[in-house]
């Protein structure tokens, strides 16, 4: 999905010969993707805001019902020095909707730590057959930058 | 005229009909039953929830899988809620990839409230405007056997949209458990080792 916290990561992806980038038009079409993905011997990431999180509550059945392993990368609104209100309610949310959900959370909150953190995350989730959430914190991508006008 | 509507189980028969390496998403409800009517598969992967996900799921497949025939079955009450998918899925281009939508603008399963295809929605009309290579409405059995020559051949991504009748058909079933249908459908695919990998 677009968004502003994973930007460098969308353009390193979409600049990766072995990796195919696909667009969506909202985050649940990540979660039936990931799966077909898979399904086709394949292995998925899927890069969201935690905005886009409530919109995948049902499609997540899929990945707890056929124990399918799914990585997302999940950048934080609404935690840390948010300035927009409408963030707030979704962001407090993603930790325990994702747990609800049967899908760890693990939460990213240092820069030094990503590749540790998303390593484990990718093991959890390709080698747990299961879904698993790094949540990256709004801390380490900036509150600030969101106010910023293009 | 319902009597000049097709007949769902006959058409999904036809087009299921010498499948061969085909690989099959079925949307969940009685596009599912269908499917399982024209014969249990492990290379048809049945959904019994996660509604919207179908053409997703046969997304993933076509690009995971770009030497082999991808086909979606499924309802119009289904499509309706990811019409965004024909957007993702024309931008990709998948040249494998074919949706059926089984047209019968009732949600069936849930006590035969109409659909918006019934208000008019031309679903056929919204992949052509996203960029599908073919969009159809197929009214006719005339046209079936194109279309799955066109699921076998033809450049994707296709759509088919299946004017079917409305009527509640016996249930045919099939396996429930989603590890169980993973597991076959990638052991079929993919091979034994696949439980490894």
């Amino acid at each position: 999905m677009p968004d502003a916290g994973h930007k460098r990561l969308i353009e390193l992806c979409n600049s990766d010969k072995d990796m195919a980038a696909v667009p969506l038009t909202t985050e649940e079409e990540g979660i039936g993707l990931a799966a077909g993905a898979w399904l086709g011997g394949e292995r998925a990431a899927l890069l969201m805001q935690s905005s886009g999180v409530g919109n995948c509550v049902n499609a997540l059945t899929l990945v707890s019902n056929c124990a399918l392993p799914l990585l997302m990368i999940v950048t934080m609104r609404g935690e840390w020095g948010e300035f927009n209100p409408w963030q707030i309610p979704m962001g407090q949310a993603t930790h325990d909707v994702f747990r609800l959900s049967g899908v760890p959370p693990m939460r990213l909150e240092r820069a030094e730590d990503a590749f540790a953190v998303v390593s484990a995350a990718a093991k959890l989730a390709f080698e747990g057959y299961r879904g698993v959430a790094v949540l990256v914190a709004q801390s380490l991508i900036g509150a600030k930058a969101f106010e910023e006008k293009p | 005229m319902s009597d000049a509507l097709l007949d769902r189980r006959k058409v999904v028969q036809a087009l299921l009909d010498r499948r061969e390496g085909l690989l099959v998403v079925a949307g969940l409800g009685s596009s599912a039953w269908d499917c399982t009517a024209a014969g249990d598969h492990p290379l048809t992967f049945p959904l019994w929830g996660a509604m919207g996900s179908a053409c997703m799921i046969g997304l993933g497949l076509a690009l995971a899988q770009p030497r082999r025939r991808v086909l979606v079955v499924t309802g119009d009450g289904e499509m309706l809620m990811g019409l965004g998918s024909f957007a993702t899925i024309a931008a990709q281009r998948p040249g494998n990839l074919a949706v059926v939508v089984l047209d019968n603008e009732r949600y069936g399963e849930t006590g035969m409230q109409k659909s918006h295809t019934a208000y008019g929605t031309d679903l056929a009309g919204v992949a052509r405007a996203c960029g599908f290579s073919k969009a159809e409405v197929i009214r006719s059995r005339a046209q079936i056997a194109g279309a799955r020559s066109d699921i076998h051949r033809a450049r994707g991504p296709l759509f088919f949209q299946v004017k079917v009748r409305r009527e509640a058909l016996p249930l045919v079933l099939p396996p429930r458990d989603g590890g169980y249908l993973k597991h076959r459908f990638r052991e079929a695919l993919l091979g034994k080792d696949s439980a490894a990998s």
